[in-house]
């Protein structure tokens, strides 16, 4: 009886990988524990082990092929009672820490992707049309490139322009960061300014600032926003509030910046989007990008600004491509929102991954003839109200996307502004698509049923728009 | 290699008569300017926590004669005497405890939060042991720019019990940053005694796990506190990494001003205002070797006396901030 060898899952948010190399040929023996094969993404390599002794009977997939998804028949192994083989972790920090920890393909699932139908709809968004930024010169020539990289070569370049920027954080060195975000970073900067930080946010939050009150620019990488409570106390107290506590002597130039929100499955402690908290604060920036472009642009304009600013980024947007205009010195301003998509029926105000929800829900609207203005947000603080206004006083209606809570959130803080300033202009009560108030859960289901999703930002459209 | 050592008397004498002197005015400045803050605390005109640095003089006047232009200081919420040793003007001090346009922070910091970039002060922190991480990152900024600088970081016997000041510690030593540690232990975190918040109380040990030298010294003697401070100054300033100093002194006062002092007695607190007054111990020193020149000490008396009336009298007229204050300060316009 043939045992069935699938392509593993090296990471809570992996869809498909390369297999780099066969270690054996048909017709090898292979013990438990022997490393048959290679694969990789673009975040790490990994050796896959099998766990059962037989004979290789097939290598279905040849060595070198791209783009192998996730539980795709890989090999078969004659012989031994049948299970699928894991890959070999390497018993990292958290689970969370997609390069390294790895997961075999979940065998209560056998078919489905690792991961929510959503985040299939983000990478699908990707590809797809949206509004042109007015802001870029015609004839703008656009490279495909992953927010992963757009952030690399955003904060590269930072570097090169100015020898204050430096980067400090876990594994960010010569790890080349835990989500490759810094990769070759250290090559080309050196560990003077590429620093690998002890496990101790609290601590390297709080030197960062300091650093920064000297008159340098670090950019300080929490490996996820989920840490960062340990050192939010540095990031409220002593980055924000120094300027105006010392009369405007004391600057602190400072980005904080690493993935926000819910990974996949990953558990309550590791998924908590902190937009909300962040943007609370006078005296800090708040900055969420969704695209790639966006986020090379912002974070270049993130590290420039005097002030301390919050960037918040999407681990499950990190691997998806979008356009990026060729452009030296591509910056985008902190505080002015984007509309992705105009419409005239309903506006949708969206930041970060929901951008991505918001515009596949506006499709699936038009079909049914809802023409829906999505907003991307951008920058949660300064907020850009002005344009969020101006979509409603031309929609007469609004919900708002968030993967927050939605108790005292980003989508509570535009409605109250909306309801003050154009209250006159709604044709109908404001609605939140937010998670839904309990921790996120574990249970693939359960977590599906927490998160926003297409189609509930789908039913809120329609229920603000009278339409059943 | 870590040492943890206490030294217990002075070194040779090294400070000639004019520095003694100069102590001994800076250390009058500073208790008859908290003893001036305490009066104004009690008529109403300074609001909210106000902590007096009386007892404690000599650490500040003494570590601020050895340190170089362009070193750097931190320290916690206790800060005034920190402020008036480092040259700030005690008009600016007083009128920022009245929260007045005059005070160094326009009247927005309040007692806690004053800086000054001008004489290398960082702060005036809230909270407890936040100021530890920061100035270590001043120290990570000296070592990046190569500047020779050190940075001297202030805390208590409370703030030695924070996580984060291990933190600090831990990356300090392991990147050999060039930063001077000073736990001014004066015995009680707020209304806790040190024996009954700390399962090490000798503070000058808690570097030893990190590689950290460390040396207690007679925080009531100006010039055990200059040598010793000289001494980690310069380990620091080489490139060995952080040195950590634990003073041993004591606060006359309440931990703030609303201290119901029910957790030491009268006379712990007399006693020590007898035996170990830091600027009594300078004024025998001075007598020992007739070097104080009583002409010269009234002088200072009625110069202090007159500077603290000065500032006391500019912290009570100055003009709270405009209105439009309210909305200064709270972002740096970005570069176009």
């Amino acid at each position: 009886m043939s045992i069935d060898i699938l392509m593993p899952a090296l990471s809570p948010t992996m869809e498909e990988g390369t297999l780099a190399k066969w270690h054996v040929a048909v017709g090898d023996t292979v013990k438990a524990g022997d490393v048959i094969a290679e694969i990789e993404t673009d975040k790490a390599t990994m050796e896959v082990e099998a766990v059962d002794e037989g004979v290789i009977e097939a290598l279905l997939v040849p060595a070198g092929t791209e783009g192998v998804k996730v539980n795709t028949l890989i090999a078969q192994l004659a012989g031994g009672a049948s299970s699928n083989p894991p890959p070999k972790g390497e018993g990292d920090r958290e689970a969370v820490e997609g390069a390294s920890a790895a997961r075999p393909p979940s065998p209560a699932s056998p078919g489905l992707p690792p991961k929510g139908e959503d985040f299939t709809v983000v990478a699908a968004e990707g590809a797809s049309p949206v509004l042109a930024d007015p802001d870029l010169p015609e004839g703008t020539v656009f490279i495909k490139q992953t927010v992963r990289d757009a952030l690399r070569d955003a904060m590269a370049e930072e570097m090169r322009r100015d020898d204050g920027v430096f980067l400090m954080g876990e594994e960010v060195a010569q790890y080349q960061g835990a989500y490759k975000v810094s990769r070759e970073l250290l090559q080309e900067f050196g560990a003077r300014r590429v620093i690998d930080t002890p496990i101790t946010e609290h601590g390297f939050a709080g030197l960062g600032v300091g650093a920064a009150m000297a008159g340098l620019k670090p950019i300080v990488e929490f490996m996820t926003w989920n840490f960062a409570m340990q050192a939010i106390d540095q990031i409220i107290n002593s980055a924000a509030k120094t300027l105006y506590m010392s009369g405007g002597q004391i600057r602190a130039s400072i980005v904080f910046r690493g993935p926000n929100g819910a990974a996949s499955r990953v558990g309550a402690q590791h998924s908590q989007d902190y937009s909300s908290w962040y943007a609370h604060v006078p005296g800090l920036k708040v900055v969420a990008p969704y695209d790639a472009a966006d986020a090379k642009g912002l974070l270049k304009a993130a590290i420039r600004d005097p002030n301390p600013v919050v960037f918040l980024e999407h681990e499950m947007l990190y691997g998806t491509e979008f356009d990026v205009p060729q452009i030296d010195d591509f910056v985008v301003p902190i505080g002015k929102a984007k509309i992705r998509r105009a419409g005239t029926h309903v506006t949708i105000t969206a930041h970060s991954r929901m951008v991505g929800l918001a515009l596949k829900a506006a499709e699936v609207l038009a079909a049914d003839g809802i023409e829906a203005e999505v907003i991307d947000l951008r920058t949660l603080r300064p907020l850009d109200h002005a344009t969020i206004l101006a979509s409603v006083r031309k929609t007469n209606r609004l919900v708002t996307a968030e993967e927050g809570w939605g108790s005292m959130g980003v989508g509570a803080e535009i409605i109250a502004r909306v309801v003050e300033h154009a209250f006159d202009d709604l044709d109908a009560p404001p609605m939140r698509v937010c998670q839904e108030d309990v921790p996120l859960p574990y249970a693939a289901n359960l977590e599906a049923l927490s998160l926003p999703t297409v189609d509930k930002i789908v039913q809120a459209v329609r229920a603000v728009c009278y339409v059943s | 290699m870590a040492r943890a050592r206490k030294i217990a008397s002075p070194g040779p004498m090294t400070s000639s008569k004019g520095e003694l002197l100069k102590f001994y005015r800076d250390m009058l400045l500073v208790r008859r300017f908290e003893e001036r803050a305490g009066q104004l605390y009690g008529m109403g005109l300074i609001g909210g926590f106000c902590h007096l640095y009386i007892g404690q003089e000599a650490i500040a006047v003494g570590m601020q004669s050895i340190q170089l232009a362009g070193d750097q200081i931190i320290t916690g919420y206790r800060d005034h005497g920190h402020m008036l040793a480092a040259g700030m003007d005690p008009r600016e001090v007083m009128a920022e405890l009245t929260g007045r346009a005059g005070g160094s922070s326009r009247g927005k910091g309040g007692s806690m939060h004053m800086f000054s970039t001008e004489a290398g002060f960082f702060g005036g922190h809230g909270i407890v042991g936040a100021q530890v991480s920061l100035g270590t990152g001043l120290a990570l900024a000296n070592q990046y720019k190569a500047n020779g600088k050190v940075a001297f970081v202030y805390f208590g016997d409370g703030a030695a019990n924070q996580g984060q000041v291990y933190e600090s510690f831990n990356m300090a030593s392991l990147w050999k940053l060039p930063v001077v540690y000073v736990v001014e232990n004066n015995q009680y975190a707020m209304g806790t005694s040190i024996e009954r918040s700390s399962s090490e109380t000798h503070l000058y040990r808690r570097g030893v796990s990190f590689n950290i030298p460390g040396e207690e010294v007679d925080g009531m003697d100006v010039e055990a506190v200059r040598e010793a401070g000289a001494r980690a100054a310069a380990f620091a300033r080489d490139g060995n990494g952080p040195y950590i100093l634990e003073m041993k002194t004591y606060r006359y006062r309440g931990h703030s001003m609303s201290d119901p002092a029910k957790y030491r007695t009268k006379e712990e607190v007399d006693k020590v205002k007898k035996t170990r007054d830091p600027i009594d111990h300078l004024r025998e020193v001075l007598e020992t070797k007739g070097w104080a020149d009583e002409a010269a000490l009234k002088a200072f008396d009625a110069e202090v006396k007159a500077i603290v009336a000065d500032a006391a009298e500019f912290a009570r007229t100055s003009p709270e901030p405009d209105p439009a204050e309210l909305y200064t300060d709270v972002y740096l316009e970005a570069a176009p």
